[in-house]
């Protein structure tokens, strides 16, 4: 079956060819516009005068729009309608789009958007999260609070209390493609190409802007080159101001960022500051805890609340919390619009709690995988699936019954796989007899929910066609961005029919041909998008083998699919035979197939329910150098071991726990995201920002796939692995921080991202140093 | 008659000159629709726009998106689409990527290909440092280390073998000697000088600049070589950092390591040590390590040459004593540096700008300090040499104790900035303790993290 084989990515051939294409490279009608934003230069400030005639005059410009030119929605926002595609009497930070130039060239569109003469009356900028929390700037009114037993009681009668409070950085998308959009006029609408996560969400944006319904609008996208949540809502502007030049114009246009603008005007990873309590017995065991989230959203709305949400639902990580308190602020301020990003706040939260076990095992000097232990959620002896009535019952925070917990299994043949003991004893020895250099082990687990928070959005589609040759047109509402979703859907596809995967065309996804779709995010594009296809070729195969069973007076049942070939009673055919067949036999060989994933319920406001449908575990080693004159480190090496359920392609789940990590220990080093005290952004370009090179992943990476499948019926019993493998990369920043403490008694209080600088001066806190 | 003629993917081609800062990205895209090299940054950072670039000197790994069209006068350009066979068969390191799943959203794929495939044809084997200016986003590298791994046991294939059209005319905006240069930069003395374009490239691309005049310098092949002379080498300033990097590895090994983290593979190709120097950046990572060894400078005006030792050439920030119409010519490098120490710090190890490069050369006789060198990056406005420290350092005995009575001195000598890249206290702190770093090395104590392994 074509299922579970490791096979390559859809594209592979195309990508190293330079043949595949992405919206920029689709060849442009002749008489195509190309557009560019004009930006605000003040973080916040009143727009008193707007001078737009050296633009209009520059090279190329065939017109300039304002905010005033638009003639419905003025709207990009995902949630609340709170970001105009062009700013209206006030702008909100450095970078915001202003006007719009529509230019005969990308280079003259640019060149002339530099040159707006706009004046702003300054009005006091809010950039940080202090004051934010000062001016009571924030969304949803006031904080979030969630909890489970009386934290506060518990921490006051144990016989320790561990606190601290550290920041976290934020992270930006650095997808290697940046944002782009292409529009073509077409009749009563347009015809939009987005390099989009949410297709759906771009058709919508785009009808509000144009005044039409949904219908007129179509929008496709065969790839994208990266995403990373950063596509998810961060691509309207363009695509609406593309649509917009297509209908009011009558000619294409396109627009794509070029880097700098991307990185200056779009949302990253939110920062967070984290505040905790924790009260725990001298094992390490958390007796209550109290969290404190402080979210930097930025501007506008975006993905915040949801974005904020995860972060609450992943302060567990994989930890029994049974007295738990965690309070979430997300503060309003003159920067970027804080997006989503892999993860989607989940990796903040998890760090908040895996940062506790490190303080607790080192205030109490204990070892830090043991006080991980000590607070585990049990296993489920039958993880793998059957009744777990009558088994102890363990809920998170939020009240859902953690019923397919699998860590402490897979952390113990984790550190048999690493040598973990023994390494530990090699590091401190090692640590002895190096005075200058330090090395540093941790080995950090990961538990993800998997299912979007947001109830509705956990549902998916699929339009199957099988040709009367036996060729068949696959299509569904996942977008890809790399990740392997189609792929993995097109070995669906073809385990569906018993034939080999090349039988399987793989289409553009396209909103004309599967509607109402959610955006690939949150992990699920297999999960959603693989069962709907299976639904939609259950069907198709289900009427063939009715046909082809009356036909052969035998038993539907008694029709089978395999290795492109359909055995009917005791005949044979090809599968091609039996499309034809059927198509004689005048059989619809045309599906649609729907999914919406069960069981779940969530009460965001109460913080109750039950948002997952499951939970998706991995964990991870890894061994670290520093240098304690500059702080410089490296990663040594990574073993990994990460659930992936019965992988549907264990070469692209590997593929991407392996870019997860080196993504997700990116984030906690080198990325780091500067702003200047008037909210400028100092860092937006390659050579400021650093996402890990190419000598930065660990020389030794080890990744292994945990033998088990996934106890609720997901597609063949699989799991996603989208985001779970970014927040492998923890365990480096734990590594870091264990490497600093080697340096002296005191907890080196390690900040996020661990730059040199950061780790230079953790090293210097270990020491008592000022 | 400004015609730019080259071959593409192995055709002769003829590009008009008008515009001589056209990028070869935008050429390729644009006019002829080879969308298979992408941009990513489009300044010379992400190598998603890489291409293979042959000349006489040999074959190279190019940032597509800094290079202007002028500078392709007479050389091959080969693509990505150039790459496969002439039955459509995949280069080896094409499928190499395609067994090893290297590729996931595909983006930075071609110029990886094309990375990988100038490698091979070289035979390097370094694939961390010749990869070093490829970004990927999705991989995190495996895959892509064991492709590149992989594909240097295969013989390179003979097709995508390209050999430079012979006898091509004089190139468009590029005096063909030192001589022709002098006498055209006299009477333009406000043209831009274009070598490597890997700094000018980004004038064009992201400050979206007119350069009304130009010229290039790539032609002025007595600029290119590294000459002999007593007690030294006279390094031309066309010398690009890669042949710079290969011919000091014999003699000054520090300084050729430092070389090794300058910039990228695609940077070092065509940036040279004369644009390093003219550019007089702060940060630049070349001048620290040839202050410290006492390089001196050769400056041309017409006919006039005059020279200087380098640090007297840094006048202030982007200020050079460089007067209208004169050029950097050469740079003369000391054979003698035994103690030569070069420490770049930066965010990330590999392809990023010094947030603070110390050099030291200390010559030590007996157990005493003979002579101090000392200078550093990105701790003043301009390469500076730290004069205090030198003077707390020179005629001491080589001790803990004096290396640390040092100390102190460097609070003299500078007064660094806080910026994106790193804090001015952090800066002036790891300049003291690279001080500390240099005397434990040379007692012999294990000081370079990128050596520990697991």
């Amino acid at each position: 079956m074509s299922v579970a084989k490791p096979l390559p990515h859809d594209s592979a051939g195309l990508h190293v060819t330079g043949a595949a294409r992405y919206v920029d490279d689709v060849p442009l009608p002749a008489n195509a516009l190309h557009l560019a934003f004009g930006l605000s230069t003040v973080a916040h400030g009143e727009i008193v005068s707007v001078d737009l005639d050296a633009v209009r005059a520059a090279p190329g410009v065939i017109a300039v729009w304002t905010a005033a030119d638009l003639p419905f929605a003025n709207d990009v926002s995902p949630s609340i309608h709170d970001e105009p595609l062009l700013a209206t009497g006030t702008v909100h930070y450095v970078g915001q789009p202003v006007f719009l130039v529509i230019a005969e060239s990308h280079r003259c569109a640019r060149k002339a958007a530099r040159l707006g003469r706009i004046d702003y009356r300054e009005l006091p900028a809010i950039l940080t999260v202090d004051e934010a929390l000062a001016a009571d700037s924030r969304f949803e009114g006031g904080p979030v609070i969630w909890s489970k037993g009386d934290a506060a009681t518990a921490i006051a009668g144990a016989p320790r209390v561990i606190e601290g409070r550290f920041e976290i950085g934020g992270q930006e998308h650095f997808y290697l493609e940046g944002q782009a959009a292409l529009a073509l006029p077409a009749e009563g609408g347009v015809i939009v190409q987005s390099s989009t996560q949410h297709p759906t969400e771009i058709q919508h944006k785009v009808a509000e802007a144009l005044g039409l319904p949904m219908n007129a609008v179509r929008v496709e996208i065969r790839r994208m080159g990266g995403g990373f949540g950063g596509k998810e809502s961060q691509g309207n502007a363009l695509a609406v101001s593309c649509a917009l030049v297509a209908r009011l114009l009558g000619r294409p246009a396109k627009m794509r960022y070029d880097r700098d603008d991307d990185m200056i005007i779009t949302g990253k990873r939110h920062d967070f500051r984290i505040e905790y309590r924790a009260g725990v017995d001298t094992g390490g065991r958390i007796l209550g805890i109290e969290f404190r989230h402080l979210a930097r959203c930025g501007w506008a709305q975006d993905l915040s609340l949801p974005v904020a949400d995860r972060a609450m639902l992943h302060a567990d990580n994989a930890y029994h919390l049974e007295r738990v308190r965690i309070e979430s602020h997300r503060l309003k301020t003159n920067t970027q619009s804080a997006t989503a990003f892999r993860g989607f706040g989940g990796p903040q939260g998890m760090l908040g709690i895996e940062r506790v076990m490190d303080h607790v095992a080192h205030a109490l000097g204990l070892d830090p995988v043991a006080v991980r232990k000590a607070n585990f959620y049990a296993d489920m002896p039958d993880a793998s699936g059957g009744d777990i009535s009558g088994k102890m019952k363990q809920a998170t925070p939020y009240h859902m019954e953690v019923e397919d917990f699998v860590l402490n299994g897979l952390v113990a043949a984790l550190e048999r796989s690493s040598d973990f003991a023994a390494r530990q004893v090699a590091v401190a020895a090692w640590n002895a007899a190096n005075p200058i250099l330090k090395k540093g082990i941790a080995l950090t687990p990961v538990k993800f929910g998997i299912s979007f928070t947001l109830t509705h959005l956990n549902q998916a589609g699929a339009l199957v066609h099988v040709y009367s040759d036996g060729s068949i047109h696959l299509n569904h509402g996942g977008t890809e961005m790399g990740q392997g979703l189609f792929r993995k859907v097109a070995q669906v596809a073809a385990a569906g029919f018993g034939v080999d995967v090349s039988a399987v065309a793989i289409t553009a996804t396209d909103t004309a041909k599967v509607p109402n779709t959610s955006a690939t995010a949150a992990s699920s594009g297999s999960d959603l998008n693989g069962m709907a296809v299976k639904a939609a070729c259950d069907t198709i195969r289900e009427r063939m083998a009715e046909y082809l069973a009356a036909e052969h007076q035998t038993l539907p049942a008694k029709v089978h699919f395999e290795e492109g070939r359909v055995f009917v009673g005791g005949a044979e055919m090809s599968f091609a035979e039996a499309a034809a067949r059927c198509h004689q036999g005048r059989v619809s060989l045309s599906s649609t197939g729907f999914y919406a994933t069960p069981k779940i319920t969530w009460d965001r406001k109460a913080g109750r329910g039950r948002p997952f449908y499951y939970f998706a575990y991995g964990a991870a080693v890894s061994e670290v150098a520093i240098d304690t004159l500059t702080g410089e480190n490296r990663i040594l090496r990574a073993d990994i071991l990460h659930d992936c359920g019965a992988s549907l392609n264990p070469a692209l789940d590997i593929g991407q726990i392996e870019g997860g990590y080196v993504q997700g220990a990116g984030w906690l080093t080198t990325e780091e995201l500067v702003w200047d005290d008037k909210g400028r952004l100092r860092t937006h370009a390659p050579s400021t920002y650093k996402i890990p090179a190419c000598s930065d992943r660990p020389r030794v990476f080890n990744v292994a796939l945990w033998e088990g499948e996934n106890r609720e019926e997901t597609i063949y019993r699989s799991k996603a692995v989208g985001e779970p493998p970014l927040m492998l990369g923890i365990s480096v920043f734990s590594a870091l921080s264990n490497a600093c403490a080697a340096c002296g008694p005191h907890y080196p209080d390690l900040r996020a991202p661990a730059t040199a600088e950061a780790v230079l001066a953790a090293v210097k806190r270990a020491r008592g140093e000022p | 008659m400004n015609d730019i003629a080259f071959l593409l993917n192995g055709t002769p081609v003829t590009v008009s000159g008008d515009n001589p800062v056209r990028t070869l990205l935008d050429w390729l895209r644009e006019t002829r629709g080879l969308t298979g090299t992408k941009e990513g940054c489009n300044e010379g950072d992400c190598g998603a726009c890489t291409v293979m670039v042959s000349d006489a000197a040999g074959t190279s790994a190019l940032n597509a998106c800094i290079l202007f069209l002028p500078q392709l006068h007479g050389k091959a350009v080969r693509t990505v689409e150039g790459l496969t066979g002439p039955k459509g068969e995949m280069h080896p390191v094409q499928a190499a990527m395609v067994e090893a799943h290297g590729s996931q959203c595909g983006f930075c794929t071609p110029g990886f290909v094309m990375s990988m495939a100038v490698a091979q044809r070289n035979g390097a084997t370094d694939h961390d440092d010749y990869l070093a200016g490829n970004l990927c986003r999705c991989t995190g590298y495996a895959p892509i280390l064991r492709a590149a791994e992989a594909a240097a046991s295969v013989p390179a294939p003979d097709w995508a073998v390209d050999v430079p059209p012979a006898g091509a005319t004089p190139a468009p905006f590029a005096p063909a000697s030192s001589d022709a240069l002098a006498a055209w930069y006299l009477d333009h003395p406000e043209a831009t000088l274009i070598a490597g374009a890997t700094d000018v490239g980004l004038w064009v691309t992201k400050e979206l600049r007119d350069l009304p005049e130009v010229a290039f310098l790539h032609a002025c092949a007595d600029l290119q070589g590294i000459e002999t002379v007593p007690g030294g080498r006279k390094v031309g300033a066309g010398v690009t950092i890669a042949a710079l990097r290969r011919a000091m590895a014999g003699p000054h090994p520090a300084f050729a390591e430092l070389l090794r983290r300058f910039a990228s593979e695609q940077v070092r190709g065509a940036a040279t040590i004369g644009g390093n120097i003219a550019n007089g950046s702060p940060i630049g990572d070349a001048p620290p390590a040839l202050i410290a060894m006492g390089a001196v400078l050769h400056l041309r005006r017409g006919e006039a040459r005059r020279e200087m030792p380098l640090e007297d050439f840094f006048l202030d920030y982007r200020k050079q004593d460089r007067r209208p119409g004169e050029f950097v010519e050469a740079v003369t490098i000391p054979d003698k540096a035994p103690g030569l120490a070069c420490y770049k710090l930066s965010k990330r190890f590999d392809q990023d700008i010094s947030a603070v490069c110390g050099c030291f050369n200390l010559e030590l006789s007996g157990s005493k300090i003979k002579s101090a060198r000392i200078a550093f990056g990105g701790m003043a406005g301009v390469p500076k040499r730290a004069a205090a420290v030198e003077a707390a350092l020179a005629g001491r005995d080589f001790t803990l104790a004096t290396v640390e009575a040092a100390l102190p001195a460097f609070a003299a000598d500078f007064a660094p900035m806080t910026d994106m890249r790193a804090s001015a206290g952090y800066r002036l702190e790891t300049a003291r303790n690279m001080l500390l770093r240099y005397f434990h090395q040379r007692s012999g104590a294990a000081v370079s993290v990128l050596e520990v392994e697991a």
